[in-house]
């Protein structure tokens, strides 16, 4: 990877951390209303493996800590940002929120509330593929937590038997909300849990960029060539709670400073400056510059984009010529 | 005009518009190789072979969910969930996502998605094979619901239902596979939104739907014949939307209203039709509104004890003589 493509990736992870941090600030404001779901710490991830996909092709869904995904899929960031303003300017028209982010015109599939709803949706994203003979691929971003579901093993099940182009990649940051993940799974590595299922699976580091792009790239390469599922793990941490109502009493200052340690940012721009690729001076200047755009541009357009008009609330209910007749 | 029995009318309408679509497909328990419990789908397995008539593992969440995530991507799945009552078990998929897909994208992803159950009380099944869930199903925004009382509409919504972009679940009746009836020989459309007119009269309308269309329909005629009561009989036919216009009109005209259901009453059709009624019409009712429907327990298997739990034309009858104080 060359150097001009090194600092993209270093800016597009800042700018998935600055952008979530407004997100907070709004949040507090009231300008964000309902659960907010932040990405700080995981940013390698979404960004890692989505790097080695073919974006705005592959189909690509996930719950609702959904704002990167979004982002690294192609969504435009004030197309976000309005929706979670609640704006007829956002990518659902005000319609979704923070956990329900649509953007089929670059594939990204949305955001579900519902943990372990986006299994078998991903899956059947994949049957069509198969279907239409394509070469894309479904990919689906879900939790430790959510292969407690019944749909997690029923969709493993199914994908396997149907030879089903899916990629599931499973973010592990030890948690479902303030339940530790021994304290709800008796196999915590989750990359082991679909073995039985004959379904090749691999786990890595989540936290080092340049780590979850090698194995996303062969996990991507082997999904679309060999034309069946595979499954990543990620070892990752949110270095926040789990949403903005979330005070995170259940984990220790100790681990959380120890994985503040292991920031993906902190350590790609460490090798990036080790390397000469960045000085410090750049990704100061490259931080402010993120963090203007993201107040200038992004959140000053959510502010003054209008709200859905009220006359319009049972709209989208049905399609328009929803009742067929011939 | 050929005559069909209700299990060739679906039959006909599957085969119709998957040779007519190659995204349209079909899944679901033994509906392949087996050729369906209620041979609906038979013989289409060796016509459009496995990717197209998918014998599914008993997982009905999950492959509801994998139609679902087809249909988000423009194909036309129909899924056969084996008995109404499996179909709690996909209750997730359906609410959480197909009902509500197109809503919270800001109507930017549509659901064309079939769900084909067989419901209703058949013959000493007991109370986990006895459901009706059609409460439940007209419940829940975005979703379309219909019930064919006859093997011309058991076609001819099946044929809406896979051409209408909004998801659609069709419940069909366990006791009705073989009944026979008129279909037309050219390809044929049953609105998925509207009353029928099963037979017109003056002096009641009775609102029915799905089996209890053939009760009412005994019922008007022994109505006629021993009491002179010329009664009206309504197939409700779409539970949702229900057709508030189409109900009041036949009220306009009869001043009186009898609902029979084959579900329990505690909510349900008949009490959203009486709803209905006196939101649109109150003014125009000669008598109170009377409902006929199953008692409220779960269906036992006792054959005597099972009748006396389901209503049949009988009660009908019994219900109107004294409504006219005969
Ligand atoms: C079906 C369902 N049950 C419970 C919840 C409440 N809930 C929201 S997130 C969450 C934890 C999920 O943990 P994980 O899958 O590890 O994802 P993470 O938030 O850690 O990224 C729970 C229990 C829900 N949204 N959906
Ligand atoms: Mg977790």
């Amino acid at each position: 990877m060359d150097a001009t493509d090194q600092k993209r990736l270093l800016r597009e992870m800042l700018f998935a951390r600055r952008f979530e941090e407004r997100c907070a600030e709004a949040y507090h404001e009231r300008q964000i209303g309902g659960f907010l779901h932040l990405y700080p710490g995981q940013e390698a991830c979404a960004i890692g493996v989505l790097e080695k996909a073919q974006t705005g092709s592959d189909y690509v869904v996930t719950g609702y800590r959904d704002h990167i995904h979004a982002l690294k899929s192609g969504m435009d960031p004030k197309a976000l940002m309005a929706e979670l303003f609640g704006k007829e300017a956002g990518c659902s028209k005000g319609r979704g929120g923070s956990m329900h982010l649509f953007d089929p015109d670059v594939h990204f599939m949305g955001g579900y509330a519902l943990v372990g709803g986006p299994f078998p949706l991903a899956a059947g994203f994949a049957k069509v593929i198969q279907l239409r003979g394509g070469q894309e691929i479904s990919i689906c971003f879900l939790g430790d937590g959510a292969n407690n579901q019944g749909t997690f093993h029923e969709t493993m099940n199914m994908a396997s038997l149907w030879k089903l182009p899916v990629l599931f990649i499973c973010e592990n940051n030890l948690y479902g909300i303030g339940t530790a993940i021994e304290r709800a799974t008796v196999e915590i590595n989750q990359y082991k849990r679909v073995a039985p299922y004959g379904i090749e699976a691999a786990q890595c580091d989540g936290q080092d960029i340049d780590i979850v792009m090698s194995h996303a790239e062969k996990a991507v390469n082997y999904v679309r060539e060999q034309r069946k599922p595979y499954f990543l793990e990620l070892m990752t941490y949110r270095l926040r709670g789990h949403s903005m109502s979330d005070s995170g009493a259940y984990r220790s200052k100790e681990e959380v400073e120890e994985w503040a340690q292991r920031d993906p940012i902190g350590i790609y721009k460490r090798r990036l400056v080790e390397a000469g690729v960045v000085t410090e001076e750049e990704f100061h200047a490259m931080d402010k510059a993120i963090q203007d755009e993201i107040e200038n541009e992004v959140v000053r357009y959510a502010m003054e984009c209008p709200e859905p008009r009220v006359e319009d609330v049972a709209r989208y209910v049905y399609t328009e010529g929803g009742n067929h007749h011939g | 005009m050929a005559e069909l029995m209700y299990w060739q009318g679906i039959l006909r309408a599957h085969d119709e518009e998957m040779a007519r679509d190659p995204l349209v497909f079909a899944m679901g328990e033994d509906i392949g190789v087996a050729g369906g419990t209620y041979k609906a789908t038979s013989g289409l397995f060796a016509k459009y072979g496995e990717q197209r008539v998918i014998d599914t593992p008993i997982s009905e969440n999950s492959y509801t969910g994998i139609g679902v995530g087809a249909a988000m991507l423009g194909a036309r799945p129909i899924v056969e969930i084996m008995s109404v009552n499996f179909a709690w078990l996909a209750m997730d998929q359906l609410m959480n996502n197909a009902a509500k897909i197109h809503y919270m994208s800001g109507g930017r992803i549509r659901c064309p998605f079939v769900m084909r159950v067989p419901g209703g009380t058949a013959h000493q099944l007991g109370a986990q094979h006895s459901a009706r869930m059609e409460k439940v199903f007209m419940g829940i925004s975005g979703l379309r619901v219909v019930t064919p009382a006859t093997p011309r509409d058991a076609y001819g919504l099946l044929k809406s239902a896979v051409r209408s972009d909004d998801p659609v679940v069709i419940i069909e009746h366990e006791s009705m596979y073989n009944l026979k009836g008129e279909v037309p020989d050219e390809e044929f459309f049953t609105p998925l939104e509207g009353v029928e007119i099963m037979r017109p009269g003056k002096d009641i309308s009775i609102f029915a739907y799905n089996i209890s269309v053939h009760w009412a329909l005994d019922a008007a005629q022994k109505l006629a014949s021993e009491y002179g009561i010329d009664a009206e009989v309504i197939d409700l036919r779409a539970l949702k939307p229900l057709d508030r216009a189409g109900i009041a009109a036949s009220v306009r005209k009869t001043h009186r209203a009898l609902i029979v259901e084959e579900d329990e009453a505690p909510v349900g059709v008949g009490s959203e039709v009486i709803a209905i009624i006196n939101e649109e019409c109150f003014f125009d009712l000669d008598a109170a509104p009377v409902r006929v429907h199953a008692l409220d327990v779960p269906i036992p298997y006792n054959h005597r004890l099972e009748k006396a739990a389901i209503p049949n034309a009988g009660d009908v009858v019994a219900a109107v003589k004294k409504m006219f104080g005969r």
